[in-house]
């Protein structure tokens, strides 16, 4: 049974839940119908940056994950850069590229599995649509 | 024919370390139908009820011969059975047709255990036509709950329910709702598609007024439904689609349908998929359903008994064997069952995880995260039940 998804790094990531934040700027909460994952996604943001963010998902251990990495390494980005994210996991996933974060290289496993792109791109587009891009 | 034989009709099951335990989304076709689609398209590949042409006559025998097949597969006239493109298209078929004689004085009940394909369509058509909408909940076991059947009554005119869960595998009382929805003039839709797969059934002898099913998953090909229909009532259903093969005469705006089945066939029919999914029926006919019943129940039988020795196993739907069809649903405490189906994918069991198309079932299970269904048909065996709880046990050590 392969284990390279399922790797250390992800479970560890998947295991730490930043909470809903108490004052955000905006909030945005998404599902996946096909699993039903649920993410709620808090960010705060001053002078064009994101200065805060937290999450509370009920899901899998990709989209748990994933949202572990959106949180605390999105924190600091211009609002901008933040929302290009979805794009740049996107790419990740699908055509190979880089990661555009550094907690993402574990995810790298996950691009044969098309049907589980889903889960991890999930908290990218929770924080595009909080910051107001309107994507889905 | 032994369980041996029925398996190695199947093509697909010849591979290494497959164990296919996703049959209630999916069957597998056997040789016969994968036979029956090529020759047809071989030899009497032409548009159906049209062309005069040597392919077009065989087309229509074919198609038609399909029809008969079907209707002794469900002990019912030729005449009551409609193609469609499946279940789904079925169900908005008769939803449809129904719906056009209801208000906002009516009102259809349908139930909490329904697959979305027999809750959209009434759904939708009650925003559209203003009629109410019940539903007959579920007991903590995911049965219907007919303890209290009081929503049935004057204004109810259409009962459509589900035959068994999807999820579950339990089995609806039908002739008990036939009774109470006849009581008060309503007719009985069934969502046969996950009762057909183990077995020829009389919807008639049920109680039912419409009955629908899938090709897919009933070891046919995909893109194939029926609706069947009683007779008297087939006649006075309007077409919920449109188009070329289903009218008499078109003068102005005077519309001449033909009769049933074929004013509710508009467009070009399903014709090879029709063919394959009749080559289905026929191989399952040959089979000794009893001897095949019991087999599936023994399966379920060793499946819940290998649950129950796993840590961290909660069933979802009846823990016993009766009036269910092998189908199991569970959970597995700390682990989301898109992950354990995920690992099992790479152990070679094919199961499902999710909500299953039955979102209402899962929010009044309270199933937030879905759940991992194991569904099985008479070509599964000891050795796929013990792959499933090798990799159930392989996946919960890699997850927790």
């Amino acid at each position: 049974m392969s284990h390279e998804v399922y790797q250390q790094a992800i479970k560890d990531l998947a295991g730490r839940e930043a909470g809903r934040l108490v004052a955000p700027t905006a909030s945005a909460r998404l599902d996946n119908p096909l699993c039903g994952d649920r993410i709620d996604l808090d960010v705060t943001v001053a002078d064009g940056t994101v200065t805060g963010l937290g999450q509370v998902t009920r899901g899998c251990l990709l989209c748990k994950a994933s949202a572990t990495v959106a949180v605390e390494q999105a924190t600091g980005l211009e609002v901008a850069r933040a929302v290009a994210l979805v794009e740049d996991v996107r790419a990740m996933l699908r055509q190979g590229a880089s990661p555009p974060l550094a907690g993402l290289a574990a995810f790298e496993a996950v691009r044969p599995y098309k049907s589980r792109h889903e889960c991890v791109l999930l908290p990218f587009k929770a924080l595009a649509k909080a910051l107001g891009s309107g994507l889905p | 024919m032994t369980i041996k034989t029925i398996r190695s009709a199947f093509p697909v099951l010849a591979r290494a370390h497959f164990h296919y335990l996703d049959n209630a989304a999916m069957a597998q076709v056997p040789g016969q139908v994968i036979n029956a689609v090529a020759a047809h398209d071989v030899a009497a590949r032409a548009n159906v009820h049209r062309g005069l042409h040597d392919l077009a006559r065989r087309a229509d025998a074919a198609y038609e011969a399909a029809r008969e097949s079907v209707a002794g597969f469900l002990s019912a006239r030729p005449d009551e059975v409609v193609f469609t493109g499946g279940c789904t298209q079925a169900l908005n078929l008769v939803a449809g047709g129904l719906a056009e004689s209801l208000g906002p004085r009516d009102m259809v009940v349908v139930s909490v255990a329904e697959h979305h394909s027999n809750l959209l369509p009434w759904l939708m058509l009650a925003k559209r036509r203003g009629f109410q909408l019940a539903s007959i909940p579920v007991t903590w076991d995911g049965r219907l709950d007919l303890s209290d059947l009081s929503m049935i009554d004057a204004r109810c005119k259409v009962v459509a329910v589900t035959h068994v869960s999807n999820v579950t595998g339990a089995v609806s009382d039908i002739p008990r709702l036939a009774e109470a929805a006849h009581a008060v003039g309503a007719k009985l839709v069934v969502d046969g598609a996950q009762r057909t797969p183990h077995g020829p059934v009389d919807p008639r002898a049920l109680g039912a007024d419409f009955y629908a099913f899938a090709g897919h998953k009933t070891y046919g090909p995909t893109g194939v439904g029926v609706l069947w229909g009683r007779a008297e009532h087939l006649a006075h259903l309007p077409p919920a689609a449109w188009g070329g093969g289903m009218v008499a005469g078109l003068d102005g705006e005077t519309v001449d349908f033909l009769d049933p089945p074929r004013r509710f066939e508009a467009g070009t029919p399903p014709v090879a998929q029709a063919v394959g999914l009749a080559a289905a029926l026929d191989w399952m006919r040959g089979l000794d359903w009893d001897k095949v019943r019991l087999h599936e129940a023994g399966l379920t039988r060793q499946l819940l008994a290998g649950l129950a020795g796993l840590d961290g196993i909660e069933l979802v739907g009846p823990n016993g064997l009766e009036d269910r069809l092998p189908v199991v649903s569970f959970t597995v405490k700390g682990c989301h069952p898109h992950d354990v189906a995920h690992l099992l994918g790479e152990h070679g069991v094919a199961v499902r995880g999710g909500a299953h198309c039955s979102q209402p079932l899962m929010k009044a299970l309270g199933l937030h995260e879905g759940c991992l269904r194991v569904s099985m048909a008479p070509y599964n065996d000891d050795s796929d039940i013990h792959a499933l709880l090798r990799g159930l046990a392989e996946a919960v050590r890699v997850l927790r």
